[in-house]
């Protein structure tokens, strides 16, 4: 690191920043090379007719997605959305501010698909795609993590989300791809999953957690691979496999199939939830990520598909696994057609391991032991794409209810952070949609100030000590930037990690 | 392509300085590759070094965590057997850092 990555300070009041023009105009993700690019069908960089591939995708998609152009069209500068995202306020640079961030893209709408924007373009704020404009782009679109804040606060609905996808899309289409997310994806085609783990790797560590949990608990905790006839299968993000906190979870969603008699298994070929197509915003590579699922699901002839803790998965599966690849109702080809008969709808399909553990709770099928949570004091952080992007059980705003209801289940202490940083006004982890990158850590650590800020709150006022989330990324992010604000990496934990520790296992 | 020189030798590696070539990798590497991490390598950090390579040899891929301080703890004590300790050795996080070090490939995805 050349220089030194420092938090910034904490805002005296909670308002919009200091606006430091530039700042972060230099702030370039690693650009994925040519063999990277080629692994996907992706064009490489930099070809002659990179003008004409871009403008020619932003037609395509104008033309595909509708929300797209009125979201070109509709905005009036009101300024709503100008100090709702992290990174502005985690960085001060004006480019950050969800307006701005869009406008990278309407100059260029303008000047090339409205008629004032063709003859005027100084009149209009249009502007060429020149190599300056795209190098632009291509920083600041990867300084935006897709989380959808702003989103919530734009009286027109508009989704900087989905225009940062759309320029990621068209950023690739002109072979101007990210090294994280590519490379990452890639993985996924040739191995299974984001880590590149292999199967006899995943047989390793999930033996070596059969004897851990046995040595724990006493009890034969099952962590079954690639089993034909199970009821469940589980998809949850590969970190759940490798990485701490996160194999804390894996641990106790065993436990809880375990202890409510369900069959189960993971799938070697389909081992990971995570789908970074959607961040790069190619319906294309998401489908081909999520079919590995649907692969999987109908080989091993499960029931009931069940999703880990992994935010921007969830959104996947709730919101896009029906038309993808036949979960849930919508998909129209025949593998679509046969899996919706193999599945068992008295279930939801897909189900997130909060439905199916907050389920079993209710129905007093699984019980705990809270007073085996009382050394933690906790608060929970509403990762993006769930709070955002999907929904869970029966009710409006079961995303945001279902894993407090877990929580406050399995423990005694539990405290909220203050109002507009939760539940839909949730502030991202600050290293969501494709930005958990070693080579993005200053910016990470920025915008995860407005987080940090709330954090501080609930550990000043009440002690909370632990910080419960249902997503790989948050987990990743926090274990890395907590101690840049003075906090123990270990803090951050998943809602699961609790369920593993207060669970009854023996004789109910 | 980015590269470091070691003993007069020039080895390549991503823009990270993950070495790319796993076979080119000996001890002079590793400790110039720890040095440039603020690491100074002793006989604990070695411990870890090698496990990390044969574990890589065989699974073509860095242990998870957990399986790290686990065999650590078997091979070389249970007081080095837990995450902390490997933090204090590589402070960056033993996943990243330690595989840098030992010539592996960065782990990627959600970690």
């Amino acid at each position: 690191m050349a220089t030194e990555i420092k938090a910034p300070p904490y805002r005296v009041f909670n308002i919009a920043p200091a606006v430091v023009p530039g700042a972060m105009a230099d702030v370039k993700t690693f650009v994925a090379s040519d063999k990277i690019q080629e692994n996907l069908g992706f064009p490489v960089f930099e070809t002659p007719d990179w003008h004409d591939k871009a403008i020619g995708k932003m037609g395509e998609l104008l033309g595909k997605y509708r929300s797209l152009k009125v979201y070109m069209d509709a905005c009036v500068h009101c300024g709503a959305c100008s100090d709702k995202c992290h990174y502005f306020i985690g960085t001060g640079d004006p480019k950050n501010m969800p307006v701005a961030r869009q406008d990278l893209m309407r100059s260029v709408y303008r000047r090339y698909f409205t008629l004032p924007g063709k003859l005027f373009p100084w009149l209009v704020g249009a502007r060429d795609l020149t190599r300056e404009v795209l190098d632009e782009w291509y920083n600041y679109y990867h300084q935006c993590s897709e989380c959808r804040r702003c989103s919530v606060f734009c009286p027109y609905g508009i989704d900087t989300a989905e225009i940062t996808m759309a320029a990621r899309e068209i950023l690739d289409s002109a072979g101007y791809g990210q090294k994280y997310s590519n490379e990452i994806i890639g993985k996924v085609h040739a191995i299974g999953n984001n880590l590149g783990l292999p199967k006899p790797a995943l047989i390793d560590t999930l033996e070596g957690l059969e004897e851990d949990t046995k040595e724990d608990t006493g009890f034969d905790i099952r962590f079954p691979l690639d089993v034909k006839g199970a009821e469940v299968l589980l998809i949850t993000p590969s970190a759940d496999f490798f990485a701490e906190p996160h194999i804390d979870s894996l641990i106790g969603y065993a436990k809880v199939f375990h202890a409510a008699g369900i069959s189960w298994t993971l799938s070697s070929m389909s081992s990971e939830a995570g789908n970074f197509g959607m961040f790069i915003g190619n319906y294309e590579q998401m489908r081909k990520i999520a079919l590995r699922i649907r692969q999987a699901a109908l080989e091993l002839g499960v029931k009931r598909i069940v999703v880990g803790e992994c935010g921007h998965a969830w959104r996947v599966a709730y919101s896009f696994w029906n038309t993808l690849i036949g979960v849930g109702d919508g998909g129209k080809d025949p593998y679509a057609i046969e899996l919706q008969k193999q599945l068992d709808h008295r279930y939801k399909q897909p189900m997130h391991i909060c439905e199916l553990t907050w389920d079993l709770a209710e129905k007093k099928i699984i019980t705990f032991d809270k007073e085996a949570n009382d050394k933690h004091i906790i608060t929970f952080h509403d990762s993006c794409n769930v709070a955002r992007g999907s929904g869970m059980g029966d009710t409006f705003g079961g995303q945001f209810e279902i894993p407090r209801n877990i929580v406050k289940a399995v423990a005694n202490h539990f405290h909220e952070m203050p109002e507009g940083t939760t539940h839909e006004q949730t502030f991202c982890c600050g290293g969501g949609g494709g930005l958990l990158t070693d080579d993005l850590l200053d910016l990470r650590v920025k915008g995860s100030l407005p987080r940090m800020e709330a954090l501080q709150h609930v550990v000043d006022a009440h002690g909370v000590n632990f910080m419960a989330c249902i997503c790989a990324i948050c987990k990743a992010q926090f274990t890395k930037v907590l101690p840049y604000y003075g906090f123990d990496r270990r803090l951050i934990g998943g809602v699961h990690q609790l369920v593993s520790n207060a669970i009854k296992l023996g004789d109910k | 392509m980015p590269h470091i020189e070691v003993n007069g030798k020039s080895y390549e590696t991503d823009e990270e300085g993950y070495l790319l070539n796993l076979a080119e990798w000996n001890m002079d590497v590793a400790e110039y590759i720890a040095k440039t991490e603020n690491l100074n390598m002793t006989d604990n950090h070695w411990e870890v070094i090698n496990f990390l390579r044969e574990y890589y040899e065989e699974y073509q891929i860095a242990p998870a965590v957990r399986v790290l301080t686990k065999a650590i703890g078997k091979k070389f004590g249970p007081e080095k057997g837990t995450s902390q300790y490997l933090y204090e050795l590589f402070p960056y996080g033993p996943g990243k850092q330690a595989c840098k070090v030992a010539g592996l490939p960065k782990p990627t995805g959600c970690i």
